[in-house]
């Protein structure tokens, strides 16, 4: 169906890559081609097996809660972009609870659906923490991006939406990041008493706390 | 309470504070069945991993399959052929009944009421024995594929499903004599683990147990995928948000997944099961949310790619684990015994809070 047109002119990805980081207005200019760059050089990607899709992927996004939000925060609200028709705001890690707010109470994202992180480790703020909002209001979906590095402490997110006091502790079990103002921030899924972080790129597949393993389990490995 | 007690569903431990019988803070410790999912994901390949996903909300396989498949279609820019979107309808909806009957055997159980238990395992029997027609396996059963199915529809899927259909319309009523006028059932049940609406949405909880404090919202409806787009259905609500209409807006949920398989086999159309998507997945870099209703709620899969084979990050986006966390807000003055029945009306599956 929709599939065919598409497949059948492979074309270059990164043209797509490119326009996505320019639009912001202020600050922080070297984080952003990062985002995409930071793993593996993209034009590998255009490889001949795969179908490419000719279309650009990614999108400055301009729509009017952009235009909005840029005028209350400025440059707060780093970067504006879609990604296959998913809108992308990049927000300032500092100012995310302020924001956050703003846009559960004047913007209708009553639903914080989930909150999660991705590690690039070649990153200077390695950390992406994300949070993925609905609003029932509008039925629209909205991801907000912070970058966060390594020891950064984010503001936390349980005085806006109760939902994410679990799924922080899961980002602070898994990666390490670590929120201020959680009251009870702990590991969720790991033991408490576990010593680092799996999610993170640097953590082997097969690595593990040998040393919790031994003393809790009387195992010398738990693969 | 647990981790091995057999209402936890799994292994689940609650710490309860108790003043008497009176519950009066609770906290639940996770994660005995953690597997590092995630994890595995970045080291396998796009169609390695599919099977993985199975094995989160194991009786619910199916739907689990479906949300990753069209997860990385979104992320390749393809999209299944129509054939094979209304046969992955089809078998979702199975999937929904089956899920809503193990939950209804197992909460029954929990609360006293033993008979359904039996009745719900002999019609689950009944989906399990189409799984097993179509893809040959009965739970983990990793039915499709990125980019549309790997099986044709075997020759008598529409008959065995209309069979299904038909027997299963009189069976629901068989369960809600046992069940809905029973004044132990509704003793036990009524006002018992009242959830809000605003409290719902504030702990992001989503599926039946949204939809029973009276948030009318369904993916489905929502933000359609798969087939639901060409079918009518209703989406059941509650109003006061306790055990007893959860127990309500499941019922009622199995009956539209009947009329949605009904619909839905009258006119499977012609033509191919697989969309093109070459032997080798590389999706161009970028990302992607893509969620659907599953029985438990939204389970959503976050899903980055840097242009290699291999997924850059796959975050999975649990129902159970979210809805879990509401349970504290459920069970604050409650009675011990009615823990069981709020753990219950959750319907958690452990695999998937854990993963």
């Amino acid at each position: 169906m929709a599939d065919e047109p598409k497949e059948q002119k492979p074309s270059p990805v990164p043209a797509g890559d490119k326009p996505a980081s320019s639009p912001s207005p202020a600050s922080t200019p070297a984080a952003k081609p990062a985002d995409s760059a930071a793993p593996a050089a993209p034009p590998k990607a255009a490889a001949p097996p795969a179908p490419k899709p000719p279309v650009v992927l990614q999108t400055p996004l301009n729509n009017e809660l952009v235009t909005r939000l840029r005028a209350k925060f400025g440059g707060a609200i780093v970067e504006a972009m879609e990604d296959r028709k998913q809108a992308i705001l990049t927000v300032e890690c500092s100012r995310l609870a302020e924001v956050a707010l703003h846009l559960r109470d004047e913007e209708k994202f009553d639903m914080l659906s989930d909150l999660t992180a991705v590690d690039w480790p070649k990153r200077e703020k390695r950390f992406d923490v994300i949070l993925n909002l609905y609003s029932f209001a509008k039925n629209e979906r909205l991801r907000i991006k912070a970058h966060a590095a390594d020891g950064e402490k984010v503001p936390s997110l349980v005085n806006v939406w109760v939902a994410a006091n679990w799924l922080e502790r899961e980002v602070f079990d898994m990666f390490g990041i670590v929120f201020s103002g959680h009251r009870d921030l702990k590991r969720i899924l790991l033991p408490d008493e576990w010593q680092g972080y799996p999610l993170r790129k640097d953590y082997d597949i097969l690595q593990q706390d040998t040393a919790w393993v031994k003393a809790n389990l009387g195992i010398e490995s738990g693969q | 309470m647990g981790p091995q007690h057999p209402s936890t569903h799994g292994v689940l431990r609650v710490k309860l504070k108790l003043d008497g019988e009176r519950v009066i803070g609770s906290e639940c410790i996770i994660g005995y069945l953690h597997r590092g999912v995630e994890k595995i994901a970045e080291s396998r390949t796009y169609q390695q991993f599919a099977p993985y996903v199975d094995r989160m909300d194991y009786v619910a396989a199916v739907s689990n399959g479906l949300g990753y498949c069209e997860a990385i279609e979104k992320l390749l820019v393809v999209e299944a052929p129509p054939r094979a979107r209304v046969i992955r309808t089809i078998l979702t909806e199975l999937q929904r009944i089956a899920s809503h009957l193990l939950w209804l055997g197992t909460h029954g159980l929990d609360i006293g009421a033993l008979t359904p238990l039996f009745y719900c395992m002999r019609e689950r029997e009944e989906i399990l024995k189409i799984f097993e027609k179509y893809c040959g396996a009965r739970l983990t059963t990793h039915a499709f594929r990125i980019g549309g199915l790997q099986y044709e529809a075997y020759d008598t899927l529409e008959k065995d499903v209309e069979r299904f259909c038909k027997d299963f319309e009189s069976r629901i009523v068989e369960y809600e004599s046992l069940l809905t006028q029973n004044r132990i059932w509704v003793g036990r049940t009524k006002g018992v683990g009242v959830l809000t609406a605003e409290d719902a949405i504030a702990f992001g909880v989503t599926g039946p147990v949204l939809r029973a404090s009276g948030v009318k919202w369904d993916i489905r409806k929502a933000a359609p995928y798969a087939a639901y787009d060409q079918y009518k259905f209703e989406i059941p609500t509650g109003t006061t948000g306790d055990t007893y209409d959860r127990y309500l807006v499941r019922m009622e949920e199995m009956r539209q997944s009947r009329l949605i398989c009904l619909q839905a086999i009258e006119n499977i159309p012609a033509g191919p099961i697989l969309a093109k998507v070459g032997k080798v997945l590389k999706p161009p870099p970028g990302e992607v949310y893509h969620a659907i209703e599953a029985p438990k709620g939204e389970l959503g899969y976050y899903v980055v790619s840097d242009g290699t084979v291999q997924p850059y990050r796959v975050r999975i986006r649990p129902p159970s684990f979210i809805n879990l966390q509401a349970f504290d807000r459920m069970v604050r003055g409650h009675l011990v015994a009615d823990v069981v029945a709020i753990i219950g009306t959750i319907d958690i599956v452990l695999g998937e809070v854990d993963r």
